[in-house]
């Protein structure tokens, strides 16, 4: 009998006596029995921690592209950043782990005040003022930005950019089925969007990304001018990790900013928990989605937080809220800010800078192989796309076997087919490169990728 | 400037030592310090203005702040240390299931064979997580006693969201969409916000006198505009829905759907199943039942089991077992898509999944039982001082007024709540459900020992003898925590979420 339960057999007899029972069954009493389980649950016995310990190596060592094991070259919105040992240490605090929302704020002002420091971290990144105290991933903090979208203008046509990343988009027509949004996409040419190919009339928004999720840097005037234009709200997806060195969300003139924020300290972790990042204008402060947190005085004059603006949200609201966020990511924004204190000014803009070099030099090498060719011609950040005349799920099973994951198939990120390309997307393959890898990682990416396509 | 800046080393802060408030990491800011520390790469140094054009690049430097690495550390401690969590006291809070997390669990998902896989490998090279995902799958549908499960939302109210869109393709793929979801009015307000998302309306179904859904008014209010009913069962007032049978059966009547709100699933563990009460949609919270930690506020994990006639709908692409034995990812034939990015909270998931195989299905029967024997226990315990809104036995909750107290000395369940953290304590939730006067809802859970259940009544009987000594200090508690009550209204008045927005 393995378990975390405290009670002895005579502190249970003790306990339902104070009851006037002597079984447990007798507090199921009043459950009809024609529901009740009469076997049990049909799950294997208990066992120990290290015979449970023992089990999950089997799905370990059936992870074959673990990054602990393999050289990682995939991004698609996820990237395999420098976690220090004080950085895993400090959010690993169980204070921070095993602490619930903070409704009682005089006993949480340590979670309260870390996503202070975060809001006021992604304000900077964002170069928006009103932050929120995190939301469950990208796609689904652009969920909230259409909604709030809606909100603002009560209009339900939402512009995006196939330039957005392709599960975000597909994230937004799920919840669309609810809120009765229609999502019209515009195709990229050449890697950027069309803009110039939508009627943007009615809109409620005009969504963009920077970089787009092939890596292109894509001038963001045309998709504000035609928010403008239209009286829409901007709504800018963008790489926080490429605000060390590049303009922000606020600087391209967006109304609402989300962002992925796993870049910051948190690890590739199959895709989650990550960090919804978001931040607005201060126009739209009613109607943000799920906590933020707020500076104030306690009785005695001390400062302190707690959180804020609290009529916006579902429990007090109900059927009227405009967003059901309860829950969030508090502690991959504790991570957050941990990481970024950690990075400093300094170390976000060398990051940034080691990402785009470390992209670009494997960029030059990759084109100079014969038959590999650039999808785009445009700028980019730190991650690219580029056509490889061969199925690229293959390649990369291939390229798996000489220890390096090479990259992310588009057609596997994109499923059917897609506004972003055309022509061939099976040999499409998106590559990225981050401040962890070495020149020699890279010379061997060639090589490796070389061989996997008999070049 | 470096004189203006505020001493990263000095302890005084934490509550160990006084009340002085800790400065922010900006405070503690000197232009020129750092802690990072990264690879030597050897890769060519190419001036970004050779790489990008000058149109993207920001002129300006992004501050974010300067510490060291040592200073880093003191301030997240010391932040840590003006923090209540589980693993420091017994956080009774109602609705929220704060037992104790397992660090093994913890451990599990660390691994790095789980943890450093990047979500975007092929199938082929990452059957591990596929197969994992499946079993818990399976475990979570043997639990509910339904069919098939997604594991994408990744929190209670995503899973909400997404039941009702599963509920409205389903009636949308016979024809005919529906308008209405019918709740209780004493659901939680994830409810009613998801339903009004889900592009349905709300109807408001009272609770009779013995807390439980008015079965007659129920009956009243449905027809074939009734999408579905959303229960939590047992309900926020911890008492079981006697006559779920009946609701099903009505609710089936007239073509609706029942969904299974399962915040209160740890009640209920091995004992009955949301399936074969007639429920056709389950959410679950990880973080509750399943004992992962709740991070302060998230991360969650809110997979969601439906019965058969709804599993073609589920969110995909979902882990599947192949004829051959091995895992690839399958979508739905009329899947609704994707609910997340990409698939779900999975280290969630895996700590799941961890904490159910050391449990297995005797040791969550015992979950269940004793979370429900301790709440049965302190409910009876505190009978003279903070009486049960409804006295009979209670599942793994119970939900006490405060309604004496004010009424003879003035003293409210907010006090009550406050003076608890002073006695070392969380409180209970407050003002939940709606519809009890001055509600105190405790949830001890099954991991607290009867010593501390009896701690805990020991506190709430001094903070009642307090309420007839001293109400007044009753009101200004608590004094002896980091900070004494704050003025939520001023923060709300004048809005300061940022370091910036604070040095305007």
């Amino acid at each position: 009998m393995a378990d975390y339960l405290p009670h002895t057999p005579a502190e249970i007899d003790e306990m339902l006596a104070f009851l006037g029972m002597d079984s447990l069954d007798q507090l199921f009493a009043h459950i009809p029995p024609a529901v009740r389980l009469s076997q049990g649950l049909d799950l294997p016995e208990g066992m120990s921690e290290p015979d449970v310990a023992a089990l999950f190596t089997r799905y370990t060592s059936a992870n074959q592209s673990k990054a602990s094991e393999m050289t990682c070259f995939a991004g698609a919105g996820v990237y395999d950043h420098e976690v220090p040992a004080v950085v895993k240490m400090l959010a690993g605090r169980s204070e921070f782990v095993t602490a619930y929302t903070p409704y009682q704020p005089e006993v949480a002002q340590g979670v309260l005040q870390a996503i202070f420091e975060y809001q006021t971290l992604i304000t900077r990144l964002s170069g928006l003022p009103i932050p929120n105290a995190s939301l469950y991933d990208a796609a689904t903090g652009l969920v909230e930005a259409l909604n709030m979208a809606h909100g603002a203008t009560t209009r339900q046509k939402m512009v995006i950019s196939a330039g957005v990343h392709p599960h975000w988009r597909e994230v937004a027509k799920t919840f669309a089925r609810g809120t009765g949004h229609e999502i019209v996409e515009v195709a990229l040419k050449d890697g950027v969007t069309d803009w110039g190919s939508v009627d943007a009339s009615n809109a409620a928004a005009i969504v963009a990304s920077y970089p787009n999720y092939l890596g292109v840097l894509e001038d963001m005037s045309g998709a504000k001018a035609l928010a403008v234009a239209n009286d829409a709200l901007f709504v800018l997806g963008a790489d926080p990790v490429a605000a060390g060195v590049l303009k922000t969300a606020g600087q391209w003139g967006a109304d609402i900013f989300v962002g992925e924020g796993q870049p910051f300290g948190t690890p590739l972790a199959f895709g989650g928990p990550f960090l919804g990042l978001f931040a607005c204008t201060s126009e739209q402060t009613r109607r943000l989605p799920g906590r933020i947190v707020g500076e104030t005085l306690d009785s005695n004059g001390r400062r302190s937080f707690v959180t804020t603006l609290r009529a916006r949200e579902q429990d007090i609201r109900r059927e009227k809220a405009t967003s059901n966020v309860c829950t969030n990511q508090t502690l991959m924004a504790v991570t957050a800010a941990i990481q970024l204190g950690w990075l400093g000014t300094q170390g976000l803009r060398e990051v940034a800078t080691r990402c785009a070099q470390g992209a670009h030099y494997l960029f030059d090498e990759l084109v100079k192989i014969e038959g590999v060719r650039a999808v785009s011609t445009q700028p980019f950040f730190r991650e690219f796309a580029v056509r490889i005349g061969h199925d690229a799920s293959t390649v990369l099973l291939t390229m798996a076997n000489d220890g390096v994951l090479g990259g992310v198939s588009v057609a596997a990120l994109t499923g059917d087919p897609d506004p972003s390309l055309d022509g061939e997307v099976d040999e499409v393959l998106l590559v990225t490169v981050t401040e962890r890898r070495t020149k020699e990682e890279i010379d061997r990416y060639v090589e490796v990728l070389r061989k996997a396509i008999g070049q | 400037m470096t004189s203006r800046a505020l001493s990263g080393g000095r302890a005084a802060s934490a509550p160990l030592l006084g009340h002085e408030t800790e400065p922010t990491i900006f405070e503690m800011s000197v232009p020129g310090r750092s802690a990072y520390q990264l690879r030597t790469t050897n890769v060519p140094a190419t001036a970004l203005a050779e790489l990008i054009p000058a149109a993207h690049l920001n002129g300006d430097v992004l501050d974010i702040a300067e510490v060291s690495e040592r200073d880093l550390v003191a301030h997240f401690t010391r932040l840590s240390h003006r923090q209540f969590s589980v693993d420091l006291g017994m956080y009774p809070l109602g609705s929220c299931t704060m037992k104790y997390n397992p660090k093994f669990c913890d451990a599990v998902a660390n691994d790095p064979g789980l943890n450093s896989v990047h979500p975007a490998s092929p199938a082929e090279l990452t059957q591990g997580w596929l197969e994992l995902l499946v079993t818990l799958e399976e475990t979570l549908c043997a639990v509910t006693g339904m069919a098939a499960a997604t594991l994408q939302p990744a929190a209670g109210a995503a899973g909400e969201l997404t039941g009702l869109l599963l509920m409205r393709a389903y009636h949308s793929a016979n024809g005919d969409p529906r308008r209405r979801i019918l709740i209780p009015d004493s659901a939680h307000g994830t409810n009613p916000a998801s339903v009004t998302l889900g592009g349905y309306e709300v109807t408001t179904i009272p609770s009779n006198d013995r807390g439980l859904v008015d079965l007659e008014k129920l009956k009243a209010s449905l027809g074939p505009d009734v999408a579905g009913i959303m229960l939590t069962n047992p309900n926020t007032l911890g008492l079981f829905e006697e006559e779920i049978t009946e609701i099903a059966a009505a609710v089936h009547e007239v073509g609706g759907l029942l969904y299974y709100d399962g915040a209160n699933l740890n009640a209920i563990l091995g004992v009955v199943r949301p399936g074969d009460m007639g429920f056709d949609i389950v959410h679950m919270n990880l973080h509750k039942t399943f004992a992962t930690p709740h991070g302060g506020g998230g991360p969650g994990a809110g997979p969601v089991a439906v019965s058969q006639r709804l599993v073609d709908f589920l969110p995909g692409p979902k882990a599947t077992r192949v004829e051959d034995g091995t895992h690839a990812w399958v979508k739905p034939s009329r899947s609704i898509g994707r609910v997340h990015g990409w698939h779900g909270n999975a280290m969630v998931l895996a700590r799941a999944l961890a904490y159910i195989d050391v449990h297995g299905g005797d040791g969550l029967t015992r979950v269940a039982k004793y979370a429900v024997l301790n709440a049965n226990w302190l409910r009876h315990r505190l009978r003279a001082t903070l009486p049960a809104a409804y006295d009979r036995v209670c599942m793994h909750e119970c939900v006490l007024t405060a309604t004496p107290l004010k009424n003879a000395y003035g003293v409210r369940g907010l006090d009550v709540a406050k003076a608890l953290l002073e006695e070392g304590f969380h409180s209970p939730t407050v003002y939940f459900p709606l519809i009890v006067e001055e509600a105190l809802m405790f949830e001890p859970t099954e991991t607290e020992s009867l010593q501390t259940l009896e701690a805990l009544a020991e506190a709430i009987e001094r903070i009642a003898q307090r309420a007839i000594d001293d109400p007044d200090g009753l009101h200004r508690a608590p004094q002896t925590t980091p900070v004494s009550r704050v003025d939520e209204a001023r923060a709300a008045r004048h809005l300061i979420p940022t370091e910036d927005a604070a040095s305007r």
